[in-house]
C-alpha cells in the first residue's frame, strides 16, 4: 500500500489557448492537513477541479490508495470519497439545512424521501460540529461561517476521506477562523486527509503540516511548514525576476489627468485615495476581494458613490454614468469582456465602432462603409488575429478579444483608458502585444489606470503601484521601490496586522 | 494600412445567393406566396384588387401597432399592455369629443392618452429595472381596460362618424384604389424600419437587446431608449385608436381585445426574438401580412372565428420552432459523421 491517499503526477490541463496547469504533482497523506498556495491565477483552482472530476486532465495520472483513478464527474470523486467545499459557498439558500446536505443522496425508501431520518442524521453530523444551529434552519439565513458548517456535514454525510477547501476562511471573522481550525483539527484527527488552499499564512501556520506551491500553473515545490519561513514561501510563490521582459518606454510624466479624494462606496470600499499623470501607467493590485473593479466601476459611473470626490483635470466633476465618464475622455476596459467588454454575437467591426456611432452618420443615417473601414483599421493597429470586421467577436480567443476591446477604446478620444485586469485568461504571445500596446498608449499620452493580479506584469509596466487590501489602500509604491515582496505584504496588511494581534 | 505581422483584415461584406436563401425573411417569402395561393384557390375574388386592399384594410391597426412591438421585442422587453392602451385611447376620444364637440380635441386627447399610457409604462421599468416587463405590462393592461369599463360601464360612446372627413380615414381610398390605412402602414413600416437598421438610435436598440450590460459600458443611455421606446409604443397606440374609432363607429370597453397577443405574434413570426437584439423590419411587415392574409383565408373556408385563433396558436409553434428544428437536424447529421 502506498504511503500516500492521493497522488498526482504530471497533471497538465489546457484550456483554449492558455495551459492552466503545466505537469504539476501533489500528493497527500492520510490524517494530514496539507495547504496548497500561490498567486490568483496559479492554476490553484484549476487543479481542484481536475481532482473532482470538474475537469478532465490532458496528460497526468491519479492515484487513489496507490490505484490509478479516473473520474469523469464530481460524483465519481464523491463516490471515491473526495468531498469539495468551494471558496463561494454553493448551496440553496431557500431550502433547509438537512435538505442542503442531503441534496444529490436524499434518502429514499421506495422512491419515498425519509425525512425524518434525514433530519436526524443532520442534526448528529451537526452536534458532532458543535454547529448552534440545527437541521431544520434555513440555510439562507445562516451566516458565511454556518453555511460552510453545512458544507463540512455535507462532506462528511458522504463519508468523504478526502476533503477540499478552498479559501475558507477569506470571507470569515477571525473567531469564526478559529472555529473553523477547531472542526478542521478535529477532521485530521480523525483521519480524514485535507488540503486547504489559502492566501492567509496564519491559516497555513494554524493547521498544516505540508505546504505545496503552485506558480504559473507550474509546479515549484512542497515543503515541510516547519522550517519555512514567510520571505521563503513569498518568493516560492512570486519566482522569477521578469521586469525587462516588458516593453514598458520612459515617459516623462505630463500634468495630473485624474484624482480621486476618499472615494467611499458604503460595503465595498473606504476612503480610497490616488491620482494619475498624463503618460503615466498607474498599476492597482491587492488580492481577490481587495474592492479593485468595484472602485474603477464607480469612478466610471457604473456604480454610484457613497461620498469622496473625483477630480478631472484638476476640476471637481460628478460622474453619475458610463457616457458621463466617456463624453469628459475615461475609457473602461471592464474585467468581465465577454459580458460587459464585447456583444459576442456581433462581428468585432461593429463592436469596435458602437462606443463613436455618431461619428459614423451621414446626415440621418449611418455610414456602413465608413465605419466598416474605421473598424478594420482599428482592429489591424492592434494586431486582431481575424479574416474580416465580420468575424463574430465569439470566434476569436480571449487575448484577441481583449484586442478588439482595446481596438474598441482607441476609437474614442480618450484621455483615461482603465484596463481591469487586461492579460486576464490571455495566451503569453496576445499578453506581450497588449504591453506594448500599452506602452505605445502612454508615449501618445493616455493615461493609463491598469488593475491586475499579476505580480509581473503590475511590476513590469506600472510607473506606480497603488495596492489595496479588503477595500482600503494599503499602500503606494513607486517603480523603483517596488519589490514583489513589499506589495505582497501591503496586500496582505490586514492578515499580516492581526497576525501580529495589532488589531482584534 | 496593414498590421505590424503583415496582416489584413477585409472590411467588405461578402454576398451569396446561397446566404440570402437561408435567411428567415426568405422563407417568410415563400409562406407569403403559400397564403396567397391558397387564398386565390378558395375563392375565385381574392384576388380581386378592390376587396383584396379590403381585406387588407381590415389587419392595418394592427399591424401598426406591431410595428413599435418590433422595437420593444428588439430590446429584449414586452408589452402585453397596447390592447389596453388602444381601448382606453378610443374611449378618450369618444368621450371628449361627445363632451367637447371637437374631433380635434378627441384626437389631441386620444394621442396623449396612448403616449401618457405608454410613458408610464417605461417609467414603472425603467424606474424599477427589477420588475419584469411581462408582469408590469400585464398589469397595466388590466388598468387601461378597467380605466375604460370605469368610464362606459356597459355602453359605449361613439358619433364621430358625424364628422364627415373622420371616418374617411379608414374607409377612403385615394384614386378609389388604395386605403389611407394602408399607406399610413406603408409610410410608418419605411420609417420605423429606416430608422431600426439605418440610424444610430437603431444600433442601440440592438446592442441593448443582445446585451443590455455592453451596452452600458458602451456608454449608451440603456434606461433612456427604453423609456422612450416604451413611449412611442404608446404614441403609436393613440394613433392606431384613433383609426380604429374610424373604423368602428362606436366605442365599447371590450374593444382591441387580443390585440397585444396578435402584435406580438406577428412581430415573432416575422423573426423578432423574444429575446431581444435579433430581427429585421422586413421580415416583421411580410409576417403581418401572412398572418393578416391567413385570418381571411381561413374565413373562406369558414372557420369559426375560435378555430382560426387556435390555427394561428398552432402555426405561430411551429414556426417559432423552426429554427430549432433545423438546429437539431443539423447537429444529428454532425454526429452520424
Amino acid at each position: 500500500m502506498s504511503e500516500y491517499i492521493l497522488e498526482l503526477n504530471g497533471i497538465t490541463k489546457i484550456f483554449p489557448g492558455v495551459k492552466a496547469l503545466n505537469k504539476v504533482q501533489f500528493n497527500l497523506r492520510p490524517g494530514e492537513v496539507h495547504a496548497l498556495m500561490g498567486e490568483n491565477g496559479a492554476g490553484k483552482s484549476t487543479f481542484i477541479k481536475v481532482i473532482m472530476g470538474v475537469h478532465q486532465a490532458e496528460e497526468g495520472e491519479m492515484l487513489l490508495d496507490g490505484k490509478p483513478v479516473h473520474f469523469k464527474n464530481t460524483r465519481d470523486a464523491q463516490k471515491a470519497g473526495i468531498a469539495a467545499i468551494y471558496q463561494h459557498v454553493t448551496s440553496y439558500p431557500h431550502l433547509s439545512v438537512a435538505e442542503n446536505i442531503f441534496v444529490g443522496h436524499m434518502k429514499k425508501k421506495f422512491g419515498v424521501i425519509q425525512w425524518k431520518e434525514m433530519y436526524q442524521e443532520a442534526d448528529r453530523l451537526l452536534q458532532e460540529l458543535n454547529a448552534d444551529f440545527n437541521s431544520r434552519s434555513i440555510m439562507g439565513n445562516l451566516s458565511v461561517a454556518q453555511q460552510q458548517m453545512v458544507e463540512i456535514a455535507k462532506a462528511l454525510s458522504l463519508n468523504a476521506r478526502i476533503i477540499i477547501m478552498d479559501e475558507p476562511t477569506a470571507a470569515l471573522t477571525k473567531r469564526e477562523s478559529e472555529e473553523l481550525y477547531r472542526i478542521t483539527r478535529k477532521l485530521r484527527d480523525e483521519g480524514v486527509a485535507i488540503i486547504f488552499i489559502s492566501h492567509r499564512f496564519e491559516d497555513m501556520y494554524a493547521l498544516a503540516s505540508r505546504v505545496t506551491v503552485f506558480r504559473d500553473a507550474q509546479y515549484i515545490g512542497s515543503y515541510d511548514v516547519d522550517g519555512i519561513t514567510n520571505a521563503d514561501l513569498i518568493k516560492a510563490m512570486v519566482g522569477r525576476e521578469i521586469k525587462d521582459l516588458f516593453p514598458k518606454p520612459e515617459v516623462p510624466l505630463g500634468e495630473e489627468v485624474l484624482r480621486v479624494e476618499n472615494l467611499c462606496r458604503t460595503g465595498y470600499f473606504k476612503d480610497v485615495s490616488f491620482q494619475v499623470h498624463k503618460g503615466e501607467i498607474l498599476g492597482l493590485t491587492g488580492l481577490v476581494g481587495a474592492r479593485r473593479t468595484e472602485v474603477v466601476q464607480t469612478i466610471f459611473g457604473v456604480e454610484k458613490l457613497t461620498s469622496g470626490k473625483i477630480f478631472w483635470n484638476g476640476k471637481e466633476v460628478k460622474i453619475s454614468s458610463p457616457s458621463d465618464a466617456m463624453k469628459m475622455g475615461i475609457g473602461l476596459l471592464p474585467e468581465n469582456r465577454q459580458i460587459e467588454g464585447l456583444i459576442l454575437d456581433w462581428g468585432i467591426g461593429r463592436n469596435i465602432t458602437l462606443t463613436e456611432l455618431k461619428s459614423y452618420v451621414n446626415k440621418l443615417f449611418l455610414n456602413e462603409k465608413k465605419e466598416n473601414e474605421t473598424a478594420k483599421n482599428l482592429a489591424e493597429r492592434v494586431d486582431t488575429k481575424a479574416v474580416s470586421v465580420f468575424d463574430k467577436a465569439s470566434s476569436l480567443s480571449g487575448g484577441n478579444q481583449q484586442k478588439v476591446v482595446v481596438a474598441k477604446a482607441l476609437g474614442s478620444d480618450f484621455k483615461l483608458l482603465i484596463l481591469d485586469e487586461p492579460t486576464k485568461g490571455v495566451d503569453v504571445g496576445a499578453k506581450a502585444a497588449i504591453y506594448e500596446i500599452m506602452g505605445e498608449l502612454a508615449q501618445q499620452g493616455y493615461a493609463i489606470i491598469m488593475i491586475s493580479s499579476e505580480m509581473p506584469e503590475i511590476l513590469g509596466m506600472s510607473d506606480r503601484i497603488v495596492v489595496m487590501c479588503e477595500g482600503r489602500v494599503t499602500g503606494e509604491l513607486s517603480r523603483e521601490e517596488a519589490t514583489q515582496e513589499k506589495i505582497l505584504a501591503l496586500a496582505m496588511a490586514k492578515h499580516t496586522v492581526v497576525e501580529g494581534g495589532v488589531q482584534p | 494600412m496593414a498590421t505590424k505581422s503583415g496582416r489584413t483584415i477585409s472590411h467588405i461584406k461578402e454576398r451569396s445567393i446561397k446566404q440570402l436563401l437561408i435567411r428567415w425573411e426568405f422563407l417568410l417569402v415563400l409562406i407569403f406566396l403559400g397564403v396567397n395561393i391558397m387564398n386565390a384557390n378558395l375563392s375565385p375574388y381574392y384576388l380581386n384588387i378592390d376587396s383584396l386592399f379590403t381585406n387588407i384594410n381590415g389587419f392595418m391597426v394592427k399591424g401598426i401597432i406591431a410595428l413599435p412591438m418590433a422595437y420593444i421585442l428588439l430590446l429584449g422587453d414586452i408589452d402585453l399592455s397596447v390592447g389596453g392602451n388602444v381601448c382606453l385611447s378610443a374611449t378618450v376620444l369618444g368621450i371628449v369629443y361627445n363632451a367637447t364637440g371637437s374631433i380635434w380635441l378627441g384626437i389631441l386627447a386620444c394621442l396623449a392618452t396612448g403616449t401618457l399610457c405608454g410613458a408610464l409604462n417605461g417609467l414603472v421599468m425603467t424606474k424599477f429595472t427589477e420588475l419584469a416587463p411581462m408582469i408590469v405590462t400585464l398589469a397595466t393592461n388590466i388598468i387601461f381596460r378597467g380605466l375604460s369599463e370605469r368610464i362606459l360601464g356597459d355602453g359605449s360612446t361613439g358619433g364621430m362618424q358625424k364628422v364627415d372627413w373622420f371616418g374617411k380615414i379608414f374607409y377612403g381610398r385615394v384614386g378609389g384604389i388604395v386605403p389611407y390605412p394602408f399607406i399610413i402602414f406603408a409610410v410608418l413600416a419605411l420609417v420605423f424600419g429606416l430608422v431600426m437598421h439605418k440610424t444610430v438610435f437603431g444600433r442601440q436598440m440592438f446592442a441593448i437587446g443582445e446585451n443590455k450590460r455592453a451596452a452600458a459600458y458602451a456608454g449608451i443611455k440603456v434606461e433612456k431608449i427604453r423609456f422612450l421606446v416604451f413611449a412611442l409604443t404608446g404614441f403609436i397606440c393613440g394613433f392606431a385608436a384613433i383609426i380604429y374609432c374610424a373604423n368602428l363607429g362606436s366605442v365599447k370597453s371590450n374593444v382591441a381585445d387580443g390585440f397585444e397577443l396578435e402584435a406580438i405574434s406577428m412581430c415573432v413570426l416575422g423573426g423578432i426574438s423574444t429575446a431581444g437584439g435579433k430581427g429585421t423590419m422586413v421580415g416583421a411587415v411580410i409576417a403581418i401580412f401572412i398572418i393578416g392574409l391567413l385570418r381571411y383565408g381561413l374565413n373562406l373556408i369558414n372557420l369559426s372565428g375560435q378555430t382560426i385563433r387556435i390555427v394561428l396558436g398552432i402555426l405561430l409553434i411551429l414556426v417559432v420552432l423552426f429554427p430549432t428544428i433545423r438546429e437539431a437536424i443539423q447537429n444529428r447529421k454532425k454526429a452520424v459523421k
